[in-house]
């Protein structure tokens, strides 16, 4: 392979900036492949190990703290393609998980120590029992996130979620690139800016981000290309007076999210001849404050088919978690989960670059 | 060593110009961050500003890094592209305007 990882280009026909895209998997692309992906990670990072830049700064590698998230994947189903996408969710993906999976996770809640669970996909609201699951959750007395991507509250699937949500309190993270369509739209798809407009000033209309509504609205930005997010709490700023003056729109909190070099993300760097310079950019930023914030210390992420993974990112690139038990339906030892090492790779570079980055926005 | 005057990588090594005389390094990088900061005018801003006057004194340097801080700071290609206008017409402009000094010179020398 060359320097630039032409070798990996694709004859693909290139699709226009912001139209729709295909899946990976529905393109047979060879980056539909977790192994392939973590190959090229190996070979992109130059030799550099993650463990290694921590032992350079006295860190060893990291250890979960405890388990206060469980990030459950509820399936890879989304209305939307995004350009950077760690999941490769589409409307073509069809793993979705079940309810007996749901029952498992249930029952690992009530066991352990959570207090939140975090809802992603996809789409997580394709799932058919994304209501009922959130009835449980939330009577179990959980924190409930739902990662919503906006524009799927304008489809059929979204008729009364908005009122549903707030009635049980569930915490609202949506994606929102950017405050213009141009960079919206390049990211996420034609016309994805306009409609989630019109999905944040329902949101709005019934509470959600407005202050004393106690209904929390926090809105996501990946950077639209290869470079890393700003200062987080200087484009809030930005965020806020611009969606107020355009839209008349409010919400709480910004977060920014560093994209990752997994699936179709990484797929876009290679196309774009980006991606040597970009795994530079993470593995030179690396912050060691950042990296002992990491969000995988006090986080489990389930997979739709019930697997079990340290983090969102370890899921995508199939490397599940290194105990002896690694399925929701059969943990029968919570103290070694809850201290368990952490898988890392290459990717893990993603979370400690610059500000760092986690689920949670950035992290130092 | 590049055999073109201008390369890319040069800009990564940007610091190493603070190399034998480390003091007026140090000062000028402290200074060169601290204009940066949020302020009166916000990063963004700032950023906007920089990236114009990297195209008036056409540095390619300046104008990839504040492309790319542009970028990151939550600026869009049509802000960034009035920007670029913004310099251009100031550039145009101050070679027109000069015109007055042309028509002054004329019409002394002129009957």
């Amino acid at each position: 392979m060359t320097a630039d990882g032409s070798a990996l280009r694709s004859s693909r026909p290139k699709p226009s900036r912001s139209k729709r895209l295909p899946t990976l998997r529905a393109q047979n692309a060879p980056l539909a492949s977790a192994d392939a992906q973590r190959a090229l990670l190996e070979r992109y990072a130059g030799g550099v190990s993650f463990e290694r830049s921590l032992r350079e700064h006295g860190m060893d590698g990291p250890r979960a703290t405890g388990l206060r998230t469980l990030q459950i994947n509820l399936g890879k189903m989304c209305n939307q393609t995004c350009r950077h996408c760690h999941v490769d969710a589409g409307p073509d993906r069809r793993e979705i998980m079940t309810q007996e999976t749901m029952r498992a996770c249930l029952t690992l809640l009530e066991n352990a120590e959570f207090d939140t669970v975090d809802l992603t996909g996809g789409a997580p609201e394709m799932n058919p029992h994304f209501r009922w699951f959130v009835e449980e959750c939330r009577r179990m007395g959980m924190r409930v996130i739902d990662r919503c991507n906006l524009t799927i509250l304008l489809t059929p699937i979204g008729r009364g979620l908005p009122e549903f949500l707030a009635e049980h309190q569930v915490e609202l993270i949506c994606s929102l690139p950017h405050v213009s369509a141009l960079n919206t739209d390049r990211q996420r798809g034609d016309g994805v800016f306009d409609r989630s407009i019109v999905a944040l000033q329902r949101l709005n209309k019934i509470g959600y981000g407005r202050e004393g509504s106690g209904l929390s609205l926090v809105l996501v930005t990946n950077p639209a290309g290869a470079f890393l997010p700003g200062p987080q709490s200087l484009l809030e700023r930005e965020w806020k007076k611009t969606l107020k003056e355009r839209f008349d729109i409010e919400f709480n909190t910004l977060f920014t999210i560093t994209n990752m070099p997994i699936s179709r993300y990484l797929d876009w760097l290679v196309e774009s001849g980006n991606c040597a310079r970009y795994m530079d950019v993470l593995v030179q930023s690396f912050n060691p404050r950042a990296a002992e914030g990491v969000m995988c210390k006090t986080m489990l992420s389930v997979g739709w088919d019930g697997c079990l993974y340290d983090c969102d990112f370890n899921q995508m690139l199939e490397l599940p978690i290194q105990t002896t038990e690694s399925h929701v339906a059969r943990i029968d030892d919570l103290d070694s989960l809850s201290t368990r090492e952490i898988v890392t790779g290459p990717h893990c570079f993603g979370c400690t670059a610059g500000s760092g980055s986690s689920c949670g926005g950035a992290t130092a | 060593m590049s055999n073109q005057y201008y390369c890319s990588d040069d800009l990564a090594k940007f610091g190493e110009v603070a190399e034998n005389r480390t003091e007026l390094g140090e000062k000028f990088f402290a200074w060169y961050s601290a204009v940066f900061e949020d302020g009166a005018l916000s990063t963004r801003e700032k950023a906007l500003i920089a990236l114009a006057v990297a195209h008036a004194i056409q540095c390619p340097y300046c104008i990839e890094a504040y492309s790319k801080s542009a970028l990151e700071n939550g600026s869009d290609l049509d802000q960034m592209t009035e920007a670029v206008h913004v310099s251009a017409a100031i550039r145009g402009g101050a070679s027109l305007v000069h015109g007055v000094q042309m028509r002054d010179h004329v019409q002394k020398i002129s009957m």
